[in-house]
């Protein structure tokens, strides 16, 4: 008989809704463009050739590693890959050098992502990994952000001047003084929201990133659980202690739109790998995130914390997802 | 509108020609009727190779509880009793009739007039339900007259008529709520006297705005009896979801429907025990949906029970040329069949040819923990925990994932976007667990 | 001079840290200490260390403690002759004779013998794919492939021959504890008397269908047609629900049986102990 023609026996059911993971993930792809575009915008060429860079070393990693670790046909199509190597890049100052950026991109796919079992079992976020690894091991490229500036403005790679970030400034400023002496140093709140300030590639703009938030709820891709908690409480506690000392801590709206927190809580800390499984799962996860992130911001010693904080609550998962099990049928309420 | 409160997809519905007149499937040369085709104790033929029978004799007797037996859908002589495969190729004892002539037994009342009164008492019903081998056609094929006899301690208080035909491309009760509205609901009625309910609520989802609404129209004739449109979502048909959706009343973990008083019946069987009752007529035929992307007319049949398959696609035009599967049922809860000798039985709602491009499982990807099974569960399970310590063989883990309450629905499958086989693993998982479950209680 | 000094107090602290916390250690030790049979490590070491499960214990050191105990303790259903001279010369007793046993298949359908009519897709489970199907090819008593069997085999012994789809048992390797012949849901693997020298008989088939419906899913079927039962000098096949079966303490391996059947069901392995009488029949066999 010839092979055409023979039927199909399968389980139930029979048909499959449209979702599939290629979608999801060059669905998130799509959502980080916007991102990708600001940086671009204000850092220039730099900001591309680093993506570039960043995106191709990735590929070039999860290629060699299935081909030749794991002996078996590539699965590059997924997706994942270019993810991890975008989101990477977004989270790197855009004078890195790139040889770092590689090595950022070969810990994140090799060590984060292939050393657990590759797509689906790595209990950390592969890009936040790859970006720790390079803010521990060469904190000064990692810290010395060039200031934002028009792609016309007329600079090149050479002579991007260097400043802190907003929380470095609001960091340094308070050891010693308090929030009133920081007034003048500080972009305005409408510079940071469309990111008009120094920072990683990607966190700049909170515009953009919401606009990529808002594509992947309309997507289905995340849940608005994470992104929604995650800045909800990190604005509560930010609130309560700059409520108790405005002259001490930095106003709310300040940590919402400085430093990761837009970026770790849209694409960061919603990554499905590394977030927990039920919606109240989600919920506790997001708390966490934002807690932890304030908590580090305005008592640790790193002006920014929402990479530790999404690596930390990421270590958290099998045991929320142990115990936020979702709502049972006809368990009483 | 209503619905159920957790879980759930939203398959396309592709109801194809779902307004085309129903017709009558002619009576093959030979039957083949399956000896047991409800789910319980097995039943004993009680005819023997030679015998004639007619239409509506009784072929089989069971004395279980459990059981229902099987009536003629023919007339003519019992050519064998012999094993014949069933769905999935395992052989199951059948009675095989040669055709002869159309001769009905006696007692049939065969007049198309609709008779209202209803003059058998509550026993006698079920007596009639019984003797009638009238059983759920949904697909579960429950024995209705065990439903209509609630335990001591249990009081029905709804009747609830599931037209809702949740699964896709399926039209049969949706033909039937259109031509035989009024039946059903008389059908009703004699359900809730012999139950004793003074409410029974007709389920309805919205994609099928003209059932309702005809529907509605009958009711008002009926007392007690009201149709409610319920918000299209899947499993809407399943039982608990059902109850949950009309009244409210959730069934706990390993409980019956009447434990919160309610009794399910399907409309298709509601119109079964109206024959049964008024017109004395055994559950012989039923209507079956021929459907698929690539069936050129796609129909609903009134087809005596025992037709081949074969039969019914070659009344649509034959199988299609790029036929890649054939399923008995819905695409949802369906079962894939081998061959097109299977015959009918009563809980065989539709037949469904799907071309070979949309026969074949997906490719497979890596779980990514998106948990979008736990979302679209309407059990509030974890599919991907059960299904992974499934494959891990911890069987203790599954059984405390709570496996058991699985409705084998395939949301879970249906919503992966990683395409794993959630639902097959969760039925290995929940027929071992069964297994460990019954052997620790026989202790 | 104030660093040397520093150094030397570091050294001679922690060594004496280092002795008082040995002597605690050895103290304790002595306090609790379990007088225990060195026997039973010695019998654990001997036995194969598989922790299979076949005998029922928690594993084999259980197993172990369970043979020095009790004398009459009949032993481990997976040792080879090997471990159960060592474990008689540890307790010196003396070892006992058993037939050695091995898993063998009693269906020869696979993928030569059988036309595939339709295709499986899903989860690659035996205990699943019965419940969805019977077998590709039809014969719902025939072996599916997906190797539940395999999985659960401690010792490496079973594997599935990419060729015929069926799974193999490595004479080697099998020490018959039985494993295999609970994971099948179909029960077609058996535990029989190896028989290495003469060869082992047995009916490579499951089917308990009519000869008519069993022929038309396999070639190698068994149609119960009773000539094996005709010809066994020694009575012991039988043939019930039109399915032959050899009766392992009786069978003496003549193999007229095997001569007799027309089907080919009727198996010898190894192969190398068949009697060749007609050549071309050798083609089902091998296969």
């Amino acid at each position: 008989m010839a092979e055409n023609t023979k039927w199909i026996i399968s389980g139930a059911p029979h048909i499959h809704g449209s979702e599939s993971v290629k979608k999801i993930m060059w669905g998130v792809v799509i959502a980080l463009i916007p991102s990708f575009l600001v940086s671009v915008y204000f850092f220039g060429l730099q900001a591309l050739v680093l993506t570039l860079v960043t995106v191709a070393a990735c590929l070039v990693f999860e290629f060699l590693i299935n081909r030749f670790l794991f002996k078996r046909a590539c699965c590059l199509g997924d997706g994942s890959a270019m993810i991890t190597g975008l989101l990477l890049a977004l989270n790197l100052p855009a004078n890195l050098p790139l040889w770092m950026a590689i090595v950022g991109s070969l810990i994140a796919i090799g060590v984060a992502k292939w050393a657990y079992g590759g797509l689906g079992n790595n209990p950390f976020n592969p890009a936040l990994v790859g970006r720790v690894f390079l803010l521990i091991s060469f904190p000064v490229a990692m810290t010395s952000w060039p200031c934002a500036r028009a792609l016309f403005g007329g600079h090149t790679l050479t002579d991007a001047v260097t400043g802190p970030t907003p929380l470095g400034i609001a960091k340094e400023g308070l050891k010693n003084g308090t929030v009133s002496d920081l007034a003048g140093q500080l972009p305005s709140y409408a510079e940071m929201f469309f990111g008009n300030m120094a920072g990683s590639m990607g966190e700049i703009s909170a515009i953009a990133i919401l606009i990529g938030g808002i594509y992947m709820l309309c997507r289905k891709i995340i849940t608005w659980h994470i992104p929604v908690t995650f800045l909800g409480s990190a604005f509560i506690f930010a609130g309560i202690l700059w409520m108790a000392n405005p002259e001490q801590f930095m106003d709310p709206v300040f940590h919402l739109l400085t430093g990761g927190i837009m970026l770790g809580a849209v694409f960061m800390a919603t990554d499905m790998v590394t977030s927990p499984m039920t919606n109240k799962g989600k919920l506790i996860f997001g708390v966490g995130c934002g807690v932890l992130t304030i908590l580090i911001r305005t008592f640790g010693a790193y002006p920014e914390g929402v990479s530790f904080a999404i690596l930390i609550m990421n270590a958290f998962v099998p045991l929320i997802n142990r115990y936020a099990t979702p709502k049972r049928f006809a368990v009483a309420k | 509108m209503k619905t159920f409160n957790i879980g759930g997809v939203h398959p396309h519905d592709s109801k194809l020609n779902a307004d085309a007149p129903v017709k009558e499937l002619p009576v093959p040369q030979q039957v083949c009727v399956m000896v047991s085709q409800h789910l319980g104790a097995p039943s004993q033929p009680i005819v023997k190779k030679g015998d004639k029978v007619k239409v509506g004799t009784v072929l089989t007797s069971n004395e279980a509880f459990l059981g229902a037996v099987v009536h003629s859908p023919v007339s003519g002589t019992v050519n064998k009793i012999a094993d014949v495969v069933d769905a999935s190729n395992y052989p199951k004892p059948a009675i095989f009739i040669d055709v002869e002539g159309d001769e009905w037994e006696d007692d049939i009342d065969r007049t198309p007039d609709i008779k209202r009164e209803i003059t058998l008492d509550a026993q006698e019903i079920i007596q009639r339900v019984k003797e009638k081998g009238i059983v759920g056609m949904g697909g579960a094929c429950f024995p209705t007259h065990v439903k209509l006899m609630p335990p001591k301690d249990a009081k029905a208080e709804f009747l609830l008529l599931n037209g809702v035909e949740c699964e896709p491309y399926l039209t049969c009760d949706y033909r039937l709520m259109l031509d035989h509205a009024e039946e059903i609901m008389i059908g009703a009625t004699i359900l809730m006297k012999a139950l004793d309910v003074k409410q029974a609520i007709v389920g309805i989802e919205a994609n099928k705005p003209k059932a309702i609404e005809h529907m509605s129209e009958i009711a008002k004739k009926y007392p007690g009896v009201s149709v409610q449109a319920l918000k299209m979502k899947y499993p809407q048909g399943a039982e608990k979801q059902l109850i949950k959706a009309l009244t409210g009343r959730a069934v706990p973990s390993g409980k019956l429907p009447i434990n919160v008083g309610c009794v399910v019946d399907n409309v298709a069987t509601c119109y079964a025990v109206y024959q049964a009752v008024q017109k004395n007529m055994p559950l012989i035929q039923r209507m079956v949906t021929v459907t698929g992307p690539c069936v050129s007319e796609p129909t609903n049949f009134l087809a005596r029970l025992g037709s081949p398959v074969s039969a019914f696609l070659d009344a649509v035009g034959g199988v299609p040329e790029n036929t890649g599967k054939v399923i008995s049922g819905g695409p949802m809860m369906g079962k894939a069949i081998m061959n097109t000798e299977v015959s009918s039985v009563k809980g065989m709602s539709g037949i469904l040819v799907l071309p070979e491009e949309s026969a074949h499982r997906l490719p497979l990807y890596p779980c990514i923990r998106c948990g979008k099974c736990v979302e679209a569960c309407p059990m509030g399970l974890e599919p991907y925990l059960i299904a992974s310590t499934t494959m891990a063989k911890a069987f203790e883990q599954t059984e405390k994932a709570k496996v058991m309450d699985c409705i084998e629905c395939g949301c879970c499958q249906f919503t992966c976007p990683a395409n794993r086989p959630l639902l097959d693993c969760l039925k290995l998982g929940k027929a071992t667990v069964g297994k460990i479950i019954r052997a620790r209680n026989a202790k | 001079m104030n660093d040397s000094t520093t150094l030397i107090y570091a050294i001679v602290l922690l060594a004496a840290l280092g002795l008082v916390l040995a002597l605690i250690l050895y103290l304790v030790a002595q306090k609790f200490k379990v007088e225990e049979d060195p026997r039973i490590d010695q019998v654990a070491d001997a036995l194969p260390g598989a922790n299979c499960g076949a005998c029922g214990k928690a594993g084999c050191r259980d197993m172990a403690v369970q043979i020095v105990k009790d004398p009459a303790y009949t032993g481990c259903p997976v040792c080879n002759e090997e471990n159960v001279a060592r474990i008689a010369e540890i307790l010196g007793r003396v070892p006992e004779k058993k037939d050695p046993m091995i898993a063998v298949l009693r269906c020869k359908g696979g993928k030569i013998n059988t036309e595939g009519k339709v295709r499986f897709e899903g989860l690659p489970s035996c205990s699943y794919a019965n419940s969805v199907l019977t077998t590709e090819s039809g014969c719902p008593f025939g072996c599916i492939g997906f190797g539940d069997c395999t999985a659960v085999c401690a010792f490496d012994a079973l594997h599935i021959n990419p060729l015929t789809g069926l799974p193999e048992t490595d004479p080697d390797k099998c020490t018959a504890c039985g494993a295999c012949t609970k994971a099948c849901p179909r029960g077609i693997l058996e535990i029989r008397k190896r028989r290495d020298e003469e060869g082992r008989v047995y009916v490579g088939c499951m089917n308990k269908q009519k000869g008519v419906y069993s022929a038309k899913v396999c070639k190698v079927s068994c149609i119960g047609c009773g000539k094996c039962v005709k010809t066994c000098p020694q009575n012991a096949i039988t043939l019930e629900n039109n399915l032959a079966y050899v009766n392992d303490a009786l069978c003496i391996s003549c193999q007229a049986c095997v001569e007799a059947c027309p089907t080919h069901a009727m198996t010898i392995m190894p192969l190398d102990k068949k009697k060749a009488p007609a050549a071309p029949e050798a083609t089902a066999q091998t296969i």
